[in-house]
């Protein structure tokens, strides 16, 4: 089974995501920011990483960052969760080395539709 | 702007998104507690940048989640306050008293759509049209809307009619000088919905408009001119706001009837990057989602979408400047806590208090069975003793929540207070952390709110006459909590005006309560809190209608506590409210009164000693009294107050228990003292019906039902 962690400073975000994930058979993992998310990405591996980007103590960007610089994530598939849909916000997740990224508000459909194209 | 939980993103997901809602109200409810909080405490002159991007956050995350599960008006709404975070934590405005204002009123209105939605509300509707155009205004860099600073109306019942659309105040909003929007230039690709409609080429006016508007940007149909569904559908690239383009659009059609999403399916892939589908390149219309090209992970063939400009690409990555976090705290325990309903805790607590009862019952049983024959057992029952009484402490701790849940509200309530009375008024919470009951905590607020609005509107006097006389010019109200013993003491003081002895005493005899000059200082400062007695000059509508003190020290006494005043005339005046820690269990002297057993709140127990007959004085026929250190005390023979039977004479009223309750004192008489235990507190009413000069019941070890007495009206009792 694959494994996803997803990062969400928000319960309720993380809830629904994790919920639908589960849902469409996949592994879920849940951190509460890029801390949490780099701390639990060192004990384990997953096969695609699902970040919201704006977060305390490390924004999705810095966790992009973070996971890049460590071999075990260089080629795992890191998606960047955003309200602000703006080039400059997309061009910077591809700085950090993000895989891509969707927008918020999503719908559950959207998300597992999303994934599935990666994750296989 | 009609909303409704069935619009849940979700509706054809095959997921109901209505699961997460109790969630997201909760969530949202401390973002937006949060964000009061730290904007009461910004310094205007001098914002850090950690403060404006937590503010910012929190309105962030309501967006989010708002936006995800349908609220739209709680989305529009957070939409329009993040974009003025956004510019005051990127520096590009200045943060002012208004913008803190025109914030606080958002949340307030958010709470009460966000309340609307939990309670699944549809009719009342929150007008926030004004607000939003004022925080538009404000993060355009445009004073604020002189009509928009009143507060959000609610809107009677009836059914959700469009907001009038809004007169545009300029030639139009579009037409703003460039500067004024250069920050947000980028211009964006939005898919339009509009309908449904009776006559779709109603949605050709639109059309027009953007050749009629400058600047407005381009509209191209994407469905070819046919409605779906009575839906029509368009291509827009503007670069004007949502808001600006709503209020255009609702010249033409109702504002329910438009929906901005962006254009595309909402994701996409970077091409090239690490773990991105291979084939999979979107549609050329999905700009919501992309990869980027030789991305690791992204697929081989890179989406349309994606393809930006090289040059874009090659720029490097350019984040935001982000301070170092201060509210990681708040993250890290997240993470650690579970949320239980009350519900559940509550049915555990009486549980526990079922097990503390049959507890009692075996400990009594084994007392009488011969210890040395069974060790065994009476180890046994010395371990279920200890564990049972670790077991209810760990529980009783599950419902301790801290102060500060009240405390929070009191910082915003006193601003507006204080600006209201034009009184300056500093004020500081001290043990915040200290914990009390849930239960307890929600039926003190109000008597608190009381209080700390009484300082603040009697006590506190205004910045001229503090100035002569020769005060500092802004007030303090002071509260603060601590535990003492079992009790915790919450305190309420001001460096007011206190209390004046003379003119209460004045008071007292208009409303004709008896107030002779003889009464202590303490007896005349509880004149206060007699029924209909309120010493404000000016009736305010801030507090005092004469009701108010009476119904503070009511709540308070029936939750078992104290109020105690203290004050000092010119210089301010404490009142102090002693509550016991939780009101389930609570530790009571069980008394004996020929065959029946009675529990009295240890708490309000002073002493106990034998009696000669002889010291129990008649006066004026009925009453009788007995002489306690040269003082007189009146006697309440709890036998002839329950009617209790006696079957024999014989220990008939050996003993006085001195109970003291809101300011007296009473000596009951009994015929035995029991014991002291911790009882578990079942309620009379719920359970049968009030009695008067009880308070509740509780089972006893063996089994035996014992009335807990209401000390409070035992001394009123006497006073007659």
């Amino acid at each position: 089974m694959h494994s996803i962690l997803a990062v969400d400073d928000s319960a309720s975000m993380r809830q629904m995501v994790s919920f639908t994930l589960k849902n469409a058979g996949y592994n879920v993992v849940e951190a509460v920011d890029g801390q949490d998310a780099l701390e639990k990405a060192n004990t384990r591996d997953f096969d695609l990483v699902l970040t919201d980007q704006n977060m305390p103590r490390m924004d999705g960007l810095g966790l992009t960052r973070k996971l890049r610089a460590n071999p075990k994530f260089k080629s795992t598939p890191i998606l960047i969760l955003t309200t602000e849909s703006s080039d400059e916000m997309k061009q910077a997740g591809r700085g950090a080395g993000a895989t891509g990224w969707l927008v918020k508000p999503f719908d559950p459909v959207k998300l597992v539709e999303v994934i599935r194209k990666v994750v296989r | 702007m009609a909303n409704s939980h069935s619009e849940g993103t979700a509706g054809d997901a095959g997921i109901d998104l209505s699961q997460f809602y109790q969630v997201f109200f909760e969530e949202a409810e401390e973002n937006l507690a949060r964000m009061e909080q730290q904007l009461l405490g910004i310094d205007i002159a001098a914002a850090d940048d950690e403060e404006l991007n937590s503010i910012f956050r929190c309105a962030h995350s309501v967006k989010g989640g708002a936006a995800t599960f349908g609220f739209k008006d709680v989305a529009e709404l957070t939409h329009q306050m993040e974009s003025l975070l956004d510019k005051l934590r990127r520096h590009e405005l200045m943060p002012s008293a208004p913008m803190v204002d025109v914030l606080l009123q958002a949340g307030d209105a958010l709470r009460e759509m966000l309340s609307a939605h939990q309670h699944g509300r549809r009719a009342g509707e929150v007008d926030t049209s004004d607000l939003r155009a004022n925080i538009r205004a404000m993060a355009d860099g445009k004073p604020a809307l002189a009509s928009a600073a009143a507060a959000p109306v609610v809107r009677a019942a009836g059914p959700a009619v469009s907001a009038p659309a809004p007169v545009p105040t300029t030639a139009s909003p579009m037409s703003a000088p460039a500067a004024d929007a250069a920050p947000a230039a980028h211009p964006r690709v939005l898919e339009l919905r509009v309908g449904p409609l009776a006559d779709p080429n109603q949605a050709n006016s639109l059309v027009e408009l953007f050749s009629e508007v400058i600047d407005l940007g381009r509209i191209e149909p994407i469905d070819g001119g046919q409605a779906a569904d009575s839906m029509r559908r368009f291509k827009i690239t503007t670069t004007s706001s949502d808001d600006d383009l709503l209020d255009l659009f609702t010249f033409h059609v109702a504002r329910e009837q438009v929906q901005l999403l962006p254009f595309g399916p909402g994701y996409g892939w970077h091409a090239g990057a690490p773990g991105a589908p291979l084939d999979a390149a979107p549609e050329p219309s999905d700009v919501g989602f992309g990869f980027f090209d030789n991305a690791p992970g992204a697929p081989a063939i890179a989406p349309a979408a994606s393809a930006a400009a090289p040059a874009l690409m090659a720029e490097p990555a350019v984040a935001r400047p982000k301070a170092a976090r201060a509210d990681s705290t708040t993250a890290s325990a997240e993470a650690t806590t579970l949320r239980v309903s009350v519900d559940k805790v509550d049915q555990l607590i009486n549980l526990v208090g079922e097990l503390v009862i049959t507890q009692a019952m075996l400990a009594q049983i084994g007392a009488k069975v011969d210890a040395g024959l069974y060790q065994q057992l009476a180890k046994g029952l010395a371990d279920l003793d200890r564990n049972t009484r670790d077991l209810q402490e760990c529980v009783m701790a599950i419902r301790m929540i801290p102060m500060s849940t009240v405390f929070s509200r009191f910082p915003r309530m006193l601003r507006d207070l204080a600006a209201k009375l034009g009184k300056k008024v500093d004020f500081v919470t001290k043990g915040e952390s200290t914990e009390l009951d849930k239960g307890m905590v929600e039926k003190i607020t109000d008597p608190l709110t009381h209080l700390v609005r009484n300082s603040c509107d009697h006590g506190i006097e205004s910045p001229s006459e503090r100035l002569a006389k020769g005060k500092s010019e802004h007030g303090t109200v002071t509260l603060s909590a601590s535990h003492q013993g079992g009790s915790i003491v919450i305190e309420v003081r001001d460096d007011g005006k206190g209390l004046s002895r003379e003119k209460l005493l004045k008071k007292a005899r208009e409303k004709g309560i008896e107030a002779p000059d003889s009464l202590t200082d303490n007896e005349v400062w509880n004149l206060i809190f007699a029924a209909g007695f309120s010493t404000a000059e000016v009736v305010t509508d801030v507090s005092g209608r004469g009701v108010g003190m009476d119904v503070v020290i009511k709540n308070i006494t029936s939750l078992g506590g104290t109020v105690e005043i203290d004050s000092a005339e010119g210089y301010g005046m404490s009142v102090k409210v002693r509550l016991p820690l939780t009101l389930a269990i609570m530790d009571g002297m069980s008394v004996g009164v020929g065959d029946e057993v009675y529990i009295l709140p240890l708490a309000s127990v002073v002493e106990s000693f034998q009696v000669r007959p002889d010291v129990v004085k008649t006066v004026g026929g009925s009453g009788r009294v007995v002489m306690v250190r040269d003082e007189y005390m009146p006697v309440l023979e709890l036998e002839k107050v329950f009617s209790v039977p006696r079957s024999e004479l014989d220990n008939a009223g050996g003993i006085m228990v001195v109970v003291e309750a809101e300011g007296g004192r009473v000596a009951l008489l009994v015929d035995a003292l029991l014991g002291q235990q911790q009882v578990v507190v079942k309620n009379l009413e719920s359970n049968y019906r009030r009695v008067t000069d009880v308070s509740g019941a509780t089972i006893m070890g063996d089994g035996r039902v014992a009335l807990i007495l209401d000390v409070g009206s035992l001394v009123r009792r006497s006073r007659h």
